[in-house]
């Protein structure tokens, strides 16, 4: 009896992971070659500083610095603020002495994570 | 190996366990340091900023808290394996090669992390072969685990179930939360995020079930009771437990756009998990005799203080997890209050309750002489972890405030000063509390063995009755 429901239960744990796998999660957002490149390139560079153990992307990430999930529309910040702090760090975030074009790459990976955020910006 | 003899506690057939506890242990101590750097990064934004920035100590932190949680419940079911088995290890070098993969993968993983070589993902912020090389190290705990106990499923106590869904499931999650390997996962940013929030809340359960699993094992043992491990009631805690574990991740995601039906579903099987086992050691409690407790005073405490902390984290955790709640409460400090609340609480205080119970075994003189500053360092800790957990929460509110009213992240930080430095402050006596525990477990383990040659010879003839005298 133990082992059936044991069984029972995972066999939905595993067809509920491929459900979110596959529909869940789907994105109708199509991006060119170009484009693609250059934000996995941003989002490697993203994981290679790890910006996570500072920053939130959807919640995810360390609570000393602000959240970037909507960092490039946010009224009060935008490309322009992003750019800044990237080049030169803040009171708190270093400064990684990135060059132009590797803030051009973290600045499309935040824009792509930006166009994602329906939810945040509903509210 | 021979240098072993030497020390009573680690000359035994065991030895190679309660080695494990003190590497167990060694993570604690160093992961508590790092945490105390980046509570005083929060207080002093220029504090070590170029040379060991918060970049570094966070993952240095979270890495070697963690690495504790499931070594400790590891080194605990290496102890009790020959106990409930009735048979020695299976493969006693493998405990060994566990050992040695386990120490040299941290050594690497910590130097890289010194360095600035990291994999930049929550959590496991090291390189991704190394979360490969994590796995490989259980390998020869799996081999010995199963080996070892030879479980017939149909009549193992829930313990036993515990143990080995947390064993398989540990294997699952890291394995899915590298799933961002694959270019599927790593170029849709929503279904990378769902997914290692998947991953990562799948992963905390499943150390809980080794963990809850030691913790229903110690009461088992100080009851004297082998029913309530095999009863109804234990079964379908478990097999809630399990369910939360493979679904609730969920309310994690709330703000992910992902399709709702995730967040449904995690919301209706929320948190059940802890009310229920809350609710079993309030019913432990009252079968326990009161000879045994006052024999195992310091373990029933633990177990007794992990129920409140049971019950102060099962409060925040629904709240945040109503949806209309989560919203504001996500990214602000409540999230930290609820993964150290609970880590620290509930976890550390059970797997802690545990190496009293195997110190108390092994060494019970040398136990007795030290109870006072062991009852001592459980006080410190709670008290200052409870400021410590409720100044996060104030934090939190603070910033929820912020951003209702559209303040910047600059500002919310500045009026948060005041509780950032309670919780750094209040971080150092959880620090100091939990460091009086280390250092006890230290010094009883690394006593000399002619010592306790002599005392043992006292106690050789006691019986029950004079065993039960060595609890003052
Ligand atoms: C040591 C922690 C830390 C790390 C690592 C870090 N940051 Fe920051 N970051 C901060 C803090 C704190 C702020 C707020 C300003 C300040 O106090 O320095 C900030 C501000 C920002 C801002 C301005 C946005 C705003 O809302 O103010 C951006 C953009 C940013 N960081 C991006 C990044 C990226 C991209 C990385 C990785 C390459 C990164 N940061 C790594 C701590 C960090
Ligand atoms: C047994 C002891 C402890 C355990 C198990 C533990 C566990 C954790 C965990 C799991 C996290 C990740 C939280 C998250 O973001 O989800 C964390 C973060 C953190 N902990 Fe601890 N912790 C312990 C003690 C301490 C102490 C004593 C301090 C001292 C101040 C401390 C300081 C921190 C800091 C600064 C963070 C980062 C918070 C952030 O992301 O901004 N911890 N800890």
């Amino acid at each position: 009896m133990k082992v059936i429901i044991f069984l029972i239960l995972f066999t939905g744990y595993i067809a509920y992971s491929i459900v979110v796998y596959t529909r869940g999660t789907d994105s109708t957002i199509i991006y060119e070659n170009k484009e693609k490149e250059q934000i996995n390139k941003g989002k490697l560079l993203f994981q290679q500083y790890n910006c996570t153990s500072c920053h939130q992307l959807y919640g995810l990430g360390g609570y000393l610095g602000p959240e970037l999930t909507t960092a490039i529309s946010d009224v009060q910040r935008g490309e322009l603020y992003v750019r800044a702090f990237l080049k030169n760090g803040g009171n708190r975030m270093p400064n990684f002495h990135f060059t132009n074009e590797e803030v051009d790459a973290l600045v499309s990976f935040l824009k792509s994570v930006d166009t994602t955020a329906i939810t945040y910006k509903r509210h | 190996m021979s240098n072993f003899r030497k020390y009573s506690f680690l000359h035994s057939d065991n030895r190679a366990a309660k080695i494990f506890l003190l590497l167990a242990l060694s993570y604690l101590l160093t992961g508590l340091l790092f945490g105390i750097l980046g509570g005083l990064q929060y207080i002093f934004p220029a504090f070590l900023k170029d040379s060991l920035s918060f970049q570094k100590t966070r993952p240095l932190h979270v890495y070697l808290v963690i690495t504790w949680i499931f070594t400790a419940a590891q080194a605990g079911i290496y102890y009790y394996l020959p106990k409930i088995a009735k048979r020695s290890i299976y493969w006693q070098n493998g405990i060994w090669l566990h050992f040695a993969l386990q120490a040299i993968n941290s050594l690497i993983i910590i130097a890289g992390f010194f360095s600035g070589s990291f994999g930049g993902r929550e959590y496991l912020e090291f390189p991704p072969v190394l979360g490969g090389l994590i796995l490989l190290s259980w390998v020869p705990f799996v081999i010995n685990f199963f080996a070892t106990l030879k479980p017939n499923f149909k009549t193992a106590p829930v313990y036993i179930w515990m143990w080995s869904t947390g064993i398989l499931f540990f294997f699952i999650t890291v394995s899915e939360s590298y799933l961002w390997l694959f270019d599927f996962f790593r170029n849709n940013i929503v279904r990378d995020i769902t997914v290692q929030w998947k991953a990562l809340g799948s992963m905390v359960g499943s150390w809980n079930m080794l963990v809850y699993g030691t913790g229903i094992y110690l009461m088992e043992q100080l009851s004297g009771n082998e029913k309530a491990s095999r009863s109804r009631l234990s079964f379908f805690f478990y097999f809630l437990g399990l369910t939360n574990l493979m679904f609730n991740w969920g309310h994690h995601t709330y703000i992910v756009p992902a399709a709702p039906w995730v967040k449904t579903v995690a919301y209706v099987i929320s948190m059940t998990e802890l009310l229920l086992y809350g609710y079993i050691i309030l019913q432990w409690k009252k079968t326990v005799s009161d000879a045994r407790k006052n024999y195992h005073i310091l373990t029933y405490r633990l177990l007794s203080i992990a129920d409140i902390w049971i019950f102060l984290n099962l409060t925040l955790a629904i709240a945040i997890s109503i949806p209309a709640l989560n919203l504001y409460t996500h990214g602000t400090h409540i999230t930290v209050a609820h993964a150290m609340g609970t880590t620290i609480g509930i976890n550390t205080m059970l797997l802690m309750a545990s190496v009293t119970y195997i110190l108390k075994k092994e060494s019970a003189f040398a136990f007795k002489l030290n109870r006072k500053w062991l009852s001592r360092g459980i006080y410190i800790t709670n008290v200052s972890l409870l400021i410590f957990w409720s100044s996060l929460l104030a934090s939190g509110i603070v910033k929820i405030f912020g951003k209702i009213n559209n303040e910047t992240f600059f500002y919310i930080m500045q009026k948060s000063q005041p509780f950032f430095k309670l919780f750094a402050y209040s971080g150092i006596c959880v620090f100091i509390g939990l460091g009086i525990l280390i250092a006890i477990t230290f010094k009883i383990a690394l006593r000399k063995k002619q010592f306790d040659a002599i005392i043992s010879q006292q106690h050789v003839t006691a019986g029950p009755a004079q065993i039960i005298n060595l609890k003052e």
